[in-house]
């Protein structure tokens, strides 16, 4: 599965992970951080539990008349003179595009941040054929220098490094000669990145909402680099997870909103672009040519189960930022290039059980992150149902751990159910537990609060936890 | 416009559908009454004035210079503005605002004459143009909606209005007209889906740009100046 990231067991990511002072302490950092912006930029529309019921209600309606929608907006798209690929496996995805890069006899492609690309191996195949493939986001930049490097936060993919380790590889790759100060170094990417945009054949984006009325996609960014991928390449090439749509402008602004947000505290980023087609023929910027790549990958799976709402998701990391297990062992545990909360829902439905039936157990199943998600998806509740699927139908546990479902069956008040999930990480709540900003949260976050009712958490690690489990199926 | 080829959709569709519990692909659907609808009540009843000290409010958030004119002081405001950024080279868009505003005497005559170079968007030229903006000190558009709530400007691509002035020079000027400030981008949004309601052609590229580019990817430390501008700076012209 494409959207794996190494091949080591679960329980020895999550030892490296934890073994990671500095990652742990960057990740323990960018979490309150972001968290108490998300905060404030929530308490400062003052309703908004109104907001997340939109949301809600907008996914809900979107996702029921999917086909619709996408038939739209496929529509839309070619009126306005681009090109759409609907691509029922990653295979098909990558090969429709390899084949217009071949077409276009590109050398060179500049990429903005798109986790869709990652999920269907883009750059390996793109790579494979001879072609350079250069990531712009910032972080996903640093990633690609330092080896490909995987990320391990859904929006601050290089969270796990540090300045002096970013010099270093910048040195190495980059013949830069100045200090690990942040300015130098991200002013050192923006001239050698300036000369790729200006030189690529190709741009290629993700799409963070497209528009079905008008055949339009939406990319939010804070660095501009989806601009510049997007204006200077003669082709763009965007790609979409199918459920990544909403019917109207007035829907795209409302999930805009909510995920600025909830992503970065921020009221809207710094760029909200929405492109549609090719540019006019009177236009001087902007491609001559564009194509749509809709995937579907494994989701069109997911519609109609009971795991139908966690295709709702936006990517804001909302929940990886308010998660307690994440929090302690860092985005590359979970194996995947989705992590966190979502990921340990998402990535067992694309990816199969065999690779992340693991997933489902890294939570305390606190609902954190069910509080946290700004369009409402429950995503405790579907880890649960993970469990669930993963003990009864798939008989990959032992009886006994059929009884610690029905622990798990008490939800997260139960005392039972609570020492079982904080045995992995005695220091996990600490830093949450004695922050006042969160202790004084509204409404979503009454769930975080009540966690400080709970037992002190025993000490034993994880691992150790996680290796018990896992052979004897105890109950704890 | 030449229609576009749509590859492999009978298939996806009705897998699509199928999953939905539907047998075919449903080709008309209308979007409901959303329940709820908070976010126009944001800013609701706020008049011009209160609705330009909450963008100027934010703008100190988001790494923004504002500065306030009216329409007889805009040139100087301007010519002072632009200097303070380091002076040319200049790129503008070729947007008739800028005559209406009483700014084509600086922009063809006072800054030429002073040795300021600068290039007035020209579609007949082609790609000189993106070597102009890349190679711009300054470059100034005019916005063409407002947002108040984050200080957003809304920018809409079309022939003389190229998107790279936006992002390719090393600095930012946005002339707001003080009529263009609406609470959010709710009102923005609503206003191009009434467009596209009524048939009409949306822009190829619509910006909504909140001051300058940044990133916060080393070690969560905010930088301002990335891919797009290093800075940025709004003069909002009293125009009423
Ligand atoms: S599941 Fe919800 S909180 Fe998590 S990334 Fe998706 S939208 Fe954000």
């Amino acid at each position: 599965m494409s959207m794996k990231i190494g091949e080591e067991p679960f329980h020895a990511r999550v030892k490296s992970g934890i073994d990671n002072s500095f990652m742990r302490g960057a990740v323990a950092g960018a979490q309150e951080r972001l968290h108490a912006r998300r905060l404030k930029a929530a308490a400062e529309l003052g309703n908004w539990e109104e907001w997340r019921a939109l949301g809600e209600e907008i996914r809900q309606h979107t996702l029921a008349n999917l086909d619709f929608y996408l038939f739209q907006l496929s529509e839309n798209v070619a009126k306005r003179g681009g090109h759409v690929f609907f691509a029922q496996t990653a295979e098909e995805a990558s090969q429709y595009i390899l084949d217009v890069a071949m077409e276009k006899q590109a050398k060179k492609i500049v990429k903005s941040k798109s986790m869709v690309t990652e999920e269907i191996q883009l750059n390996a195949v793109l790579e494979k054929a001879g072609c350079e493939v250069i990531e712009t986001d910032l972080g996903e930049y640093i990633l690609q220098m330092d080896d490909h490097d995987p990320p391990s936060h859904i929006v601050a993919p290089a969270l796990h490094k540090n300045k002096e380790q970013i010099r270093d590889v910048f040195r190495q790759k980059l013949a830069y000669d100045k200090t690990e100060k942040p300015e130098e170094l991200a002013l050192h990417a923006r001239q050698t990145l300036r000369r790729e945009y200006l030189s690529a054949d190709i741009g290629i984006t993700g799409c963070n909402f497209a528009i079905a009325e008008s055949g339009s996609i939406t990319l939010v960014t804070n660095e501009g680099n989806a601009d510049l991928v997007t204006a200077l390449p003669k082709t763009q090439i965007t790609v979409m997870g199918m459920e990544r749509i909403v019917p109207t402008f007035a829907e795209m602004e409302v999930l805009v909103s909510l995920l600025t947000r909830s992503a970065v505290g921020q009221k809207l980023t710094s760029y909200i672009t929405v492109l549609t087609g090719p540019r006019h023929l009177e236009e001087v910027d902007g491609p001559e040519e564009f194509h749509l790549v809709i995937v579907d990958n494994g989701r069109s799976n997911i519609l109609g189960t009971e795991f139908q709402p966690v295709l709702q998701c936006i990517r804001c990391a909302a929940c990886v930022n308010v998660c307690p297990v994440y929090r302690h062992i860092g985005g590359h545990s979970y194996g995947s290039i989705y992590s966190g909360p979502i990921g340990a829902v998402l990535s067992p439905l694309l990816g199969g059980y065999d690779d992340y039936k693991e997933l489902p157990y890294a939570s305390t199943l606190c609902a954190a992150c069910t509080e946290a998600c700004p369009v409402k998806i429950p995503l405790h509740e579907l880890l649960h149902k993970h469990r669930q699927v993963i003990v009864e139908q798939e008989g990959r546990a032992p009886i006994s751990e059929k009884l610690a479902m029905k622990a798990f069956g008490l939800g997260a008040a139960s005392t039972t159910f609570y020492k079982l999930g904080s045995k992995m990480a005695p220091s996990v709540l600490n830093p949450f537990t004695t922050n006042e900003r969160i202790s004084k949260g509204p409404g979503p976050l009454k769930a975080w609060t009540a966690i400080r009712e709970f037992p002190a958490p025993e000490k034993e690690r994880f691992r150790d936890w996680f290796h018990h489990r896992k052979k004897a199926g105890d109950q704890p | 416009m030449k229609r576009g080829r749509i590859h492999r959709r009978e298939a996806f569709l009705n897998q699509v559908a199928e999953r939905l519990g539907r047998k075919a692909y449903a080709t008309n659907v209308q979007a409901p009454q959303w329940r709820h609808q908070p976010q126009w009540t944001v800013f609701q009843g706020y008049s011009e004035d209160d609705l330009l000290e909450v963008l100027k409010t934010q703008c100190a958030a988001i790494h923004t210079d504002v500065f306030e004119t009216n329409k007889e002081q805009l040139p100087l405001t301007l010519q002072k503005v632009v200097s303070r950024y380091g002076g040319g080279p200049v790129v503008t868009w070729n947007d008739p605002r800028f005559a209406e505003y009483g700014l084509s005497h600086l922009l063809y005559h006072h800054w030429r004459n002073s040795g300021i170079h600068v290039h007035i968007w020209d579609p007949s030229l082609g790609a000189v143009n993106i070597t102009e903006a890349e190679q711009a000190n300054i470059g100034i558009t005019f916005s063409d909606i407002t947002l108040a709530e984050s200080g957003t400007v809304v920018l809409f691509s079309d022939r003389g209005k190229g998107r790279t002035v936006s992002f390719l020079p090393q600095n930012y000027i946005c002339i707001i007209p003080k009529s263009t400030i609406v609470p959010r981008m709710t009102q923005a949004a609503f206003y191009i889906h009434q467009q596209v309601k009524a048939g009409k052609e949306v822009a190829s590229c619509i910006n909504f740009i909140t001051g300058p580019s940044n990133s916060a990817d080393i070690e969560m430390n905010l930088v301002v100046g990335v891919h797009g501008p290093v800075k940025a700076a709004y003069v909002v012209v009293a125009d009423g």
